[in-house]
């Protein structure tokens, strides 16, 4: 059971790249830089994925995969026009295939009625009749069972095997015509083609999809039951296929398994005489052996493998068609090179942990090492301070050559957006273009993973608030359609995503207004426009003036931000009237190290992240007000903001500290307000490694983390909001006495 | 302290011996990880007095307990001759600060015997029985409770 969950898993792992694949295949289309080759690719992918999900019946999967990739086919096939419409079909049923997959992995229940309509949408694109199977309970006419087959009783032998006929007439849609080839095939798996799960009624199904089948199983080489191999293939089938597909579509089926098993497919295109039917014969052959020529040159994974190149039903129909064949040979090398991905492997994610963990103890120690060799007063120059150079120049590379390995580039998030776009704007009634740009700046896994929820916020948000309906961009002068923009770019050692529109902006006395009436800001409040802007983010601030489908859902931009600095990044926004709204995200490269400033209090050496410090300075005794009982203020640049003892609120000391003797480290906090964090003295900015607190003892209220530091000791990275509520909060201050008392 | 006799009489047991002032103690092999000279620690916020703050042992951040002041006896005055016991405890690690250990015991689960029947709380929570051995008393430890009435206490403040 494990190995089949393990089975299992890969298969969703490979389902994900497929599908990523098959969007960035569509998308190409869309941008209409696809070829021929783009589609190949996606129809694989939906092939692939369609024939994992038969293995492990995965009914719903496959069922919509079949119609998707016949839909596909007439694509491919040119009997389909490649209209901006279609694609916006294909994309929409790729939504609905990675859905499906999603529900098949994760359970949960897929909404029948969107699969239905989509199937039925696709049907119609496709210019074909419903899938086949998606009419009521066709699979109990496949079953191999020993029916007593009418009058041919005569193979029955003592076992009760017989060669059951079968008929796949009622798979066959009624609009498939007659069918202008016939193949007679004869299809014998080797035990190989078993052990690998395959399943020879998948294929025979599949198979009857395209025509008129009529299959004969040869028992012939079935031995006496006691000599039978249990994992051993004794069965041959004899097909009699009538189909207007081409041959390639057949012998796609067997694509997977064809050197697993003996397969000779013979074609008869109706009303062709005989000679030049065995010319086409010979023409198969040379592609085949073409086929295998090129297969045998690069072993390739099997998403990748070679579709046989389209050999034209037409040039099947002409007699000799040598020249196409030889064309073919040619094409197959040139697809096979574009194709190859770089070389890559599938590592658990718990290793590179390890490794990360690993490294950063390295780096402490290489730090340590430097330290006490400074200590023992030994020369800069000696060989041993160079050599430790050296090692500090290595270790750093290792660091920083190990967080890559946790780096993923953006882009999988970004084409996740792409299907936000498509869904909002259809809700919305507006006519939306995503345009991305640096898809492939990577950050850490954890990062991207996290963003996807703040993302698609701020994509709905610019969709639905930022863009105007197309009637009103007309008068404004601008395009009908509305633009989008994803950008993302390395900064500084961080990255920053832009997320824009080119809508209306932030319409400020709206926002303003709103803010009055929901007691945010004083009505007479002198706000800069900037001031204005940031209100968007405010707790309990929603613009719209009903709760629309798309954008209110009970979170608000406060929610963005505070998911944003959970990453330890910062969201910034910028508007220009009539020009549209810019949303900046600026995000750490990896959540395994953190920019903080290194402080003392209280003889203590403590981490402030450096995502939350606004500026720091040396308080002045005119600046420093006391407030009520115990409370002190300080005023910068006229407003009052309040003074927090670290030392105290931790409990390090029970007297708050002289202000005036130490630094205010300015703060601000999620809930956007400001706060001066009182420390000793600040010792530096350094980059630190995250350790967990929780692993061996527990939470602890003010700490977010803790960290080594270069002497190997362990520092505490405050948790600056819960520092700052816990000063305003009684009820902590108490606690944290009783507490103290207590021990 | 039941539990004691149910374990398998004939077991014997591996068990590090130590010293806190003048009465011995133990803990069972299997759970000591490691033992490490007295270092610096880095005091916990709201911590409580026994927790004598965290250390790094090779890139893993774990809290040092007092174990005298955990039983309720003076605080140590750590020196550069006590010793920290790096124990497992489930799926954390605690270093225990001790005053030295002294030997490692070989006993019969048979010879853990009951904790006496006295009036400590403290004796009855820590200690899983007593082992007597040459003249002396040695007390076996209960890891389990080392820190978990100290998180208890931490998830309070949190809310």
């Amino acid at each position: 059971m494990d190995t089949m969950a393990a089975i299992k898993q890969t298969f969703f792992q490979e389902c994900e790249e497929q599908l990523t694949e098959m969007e960035e295949g569509l998308l190409m289309i869309e941008r209409e830089e696809g070829d021929l080759e783009t589609i190949n690719a996606v129809f694989r992918a939906v092939h692939s994925i369609k024939g994992g999900a038969g293995a492990f019946g995965l009914d719903d999967l496959v069922r919509f995969a079949h119609t998707f990739e016949t839909t596909l086919d007439g694509m491919r096939s040119g009997k389909l026009e490649i209209t901006p419409q279609v694609v916006k079909l294909m994309l929409r049923s790729a939504d609905v295939l990675s859905d499906l997959v999603r529900i098949s992995r994760d359970g949960g229940e897929m909404d029948a009625t969107r699969v239905a309509q989509m199937t039925e949408e696709l049907s119609k694109a496709g210019g074909m009749a419903p899938a086949p199977a998606v009419q009521p309970a066709p699979a109990a006419d496949f079953s191999f069972e020993p029916v007593a087959a009418g009058g041919d009783g005569a193979g029955v032998d003592e076992f009760g095997f017989a060669p059951v006929q079968i008929s796949f007439d009622t798979l066959i849609s009624e609009d498939v015509a007659a069918g202008a080839h016939r193949f007679e095939i004869s299809f014998t798996p080797r035990p190989e083609l078993y052990s690998k799960a395959n399943d020879a009624l998948r294929l025979l199904r599949e198979l009857g999809r395209l025509g008129d089948m009529e299959v004969a199983c040869d028992v012939a080489a079935l031995p006496p039951l006691d000599e039978i191999d249990p994992e051993g293939a004794y069965l041959t089938w004899k097909i009699d296929l009538s189909t207007d597909a081409d041959e390639k579509s057949v012998r796609e089926i067997f694509e997977f398994v064809e050197f697993d098993c003996d397969l000779s497919i013979d074609v008869n295109v109706i009303g062709m005489d005989e000679e030049s039917a065995s010319q086409t014969v010979e023409a198969i052959l040379a592609q085949v052996a073409a086929e295998e020529a090129a297969q045998s040159e690069a072993v390739l994974p099997l998403a990748v493998e070679p579709v046989s190149a389209p050999i034209e039903p037409a040039a099947a129909l002409e007699p000799a068609p040598k020249t196409p064949v030889a064309a073919n040979q040619q094409s197959q090398p040139a697809a096979q090179s574009a194709q190859q991905p770089g070389a890559t492997i599938r590592v658990d994610l718990d290793r590179v942990d390890r490794l990360i963990d690993l490294v950063g103890e390295l780096v402490i120690n290489q730090s340590m090492l430097a330290q006490r060799v400074t200590e023992a007063g030994i020369a800069r120059l000696s060989d041993v301070a160079v050599g430790l150079d050296d090692l500090e120049h290595l270790t750093r590379e290792i660091q920083d050559s190990v967080m890559a390995i946790r780096a993923q580039p953006v882009r999988p998030i970004f084409q996740r957006m792409s299907r936000v776009v498509r869904e909002v704007a259809d809700m919305t009634g507006k006519s939306v273009r995503l345009v991305t740009e640096g898809e492939n700046c990577e950050v850490d896994k954890t990062v991207i993973e996290r963003l996807a929820d703040p993302l698609t916020h701020m994509i709905r948000n610019a969709i639905d608030h930022g863009l105007e309906k197309p009637e009103d961009r007309v008068k404004a002068g601008k395009p009908e359609q509305g633009v989008v923009k994803m950008v993302a770019a390395h900064r500084s050692g961080r990255v920053v995503i832009e997320v824009s529109d080119d809508g209306a902006g932030i319409n400020r006395a709206k926002v303003r207004e709103i803010a009055v009436n929901k007691g945010i800001i004083e009505a007479d409040a002198p706000l800069t426009d900037a001031e204005i802007d940031d209100l968007i983010f405010a707790p309990g601030f929603s613009t719209a003036a009903t709760i629309s489908d798309v954008s209110g859902r009970g979170v608000g931009m406060d929610v963005v931000r505070r998911s944003i600095q959970a990453l330890g990044g910062r969201i910034t926004i910028s508007s220009r009237p009539g020009n549209g709204t810019t949303f900046s995200l600026s995000l750490p490269l990896t959540l395994a190290v953190l920019d903080g400033m290194v402080v003392t209090v209280a003889g203590q050496t403590l981490v402030v992240p450096l995502s939350a410090i606004v500026e720091t300075l040396q308080p002045k005794a005119a600046d420093v007000h006391g407030l009520g009982e115990k409370a002190r203020v300080i005023a910068i640049r006229g407003s009052f903001i309040p003074l927090v003892d670290v030392g105290s609120v931790l409990s390090y000391r029970d007297e708050e500290a002289d202000p005036l003797q130490g630094v205010a480290v300015m703060v601000e906090t999620e809930n956007q307000s400001q706060c001066a964090l009182m420390v000793d003295g600040i010792i530096g900015q350094q980059q630190v490694v995250i350790k967990s607190l929780e692993t061996n003892y527990g939470h602890v209220f003010g700490v977010a983390a803790a960290t080594i530091l270069g002497d190997g000791r362990v520092a505490v990275i405050l948790d600056v909001d819960a520092i700052v509520a816990g000063s305003r909060s009684d009820v902590a201050r108490a606690d944290a006495n009783r507490k103290r008392s207590a021990a | 302290m039941i539990q004691v006799r149910e374990q398998d009489a004939t077991a014997s047991n591996e068990l590090i011996a130590f010293r806190l002032g003048e009465q011995e103690f133990c803990v069972d092999i299997m759970s000591v990880r490691d033992i490490r000279g007295w270092t610096q620690t880095t005091p916990l916020p709201h911590s409580s007095a026994y927790v004598k703050g965290v250390i790094n042992l090779r890139g893993a951040v774990l809290p040092v307990v007092d174990l005298a002041a955990r039983l309720g006896f003076d605080p140590a005055e750590p020196s550069a001759r006590h010793v920290i016991i790096i124990t497992q405890v489930g799926h954390q690690t605690i270093g225990l600060l001790v005053d030295a250990v002294s030997d490692i015991l070989t006993v019969d689960s048979g010879a853990i015997q009951a904790t006496p029947n006295v009036a400590s709380d403290l004796a009855r929570t820590f200690m899983k029985g007593v082992i007597a051995m040459e003249g002396r008393m040695i007390s076996l430890i209960a890891l389990d409770n080392v820190l978990t009435q100290n998180q208890a206490a931490g998830q309070g403040l949190l809310n």
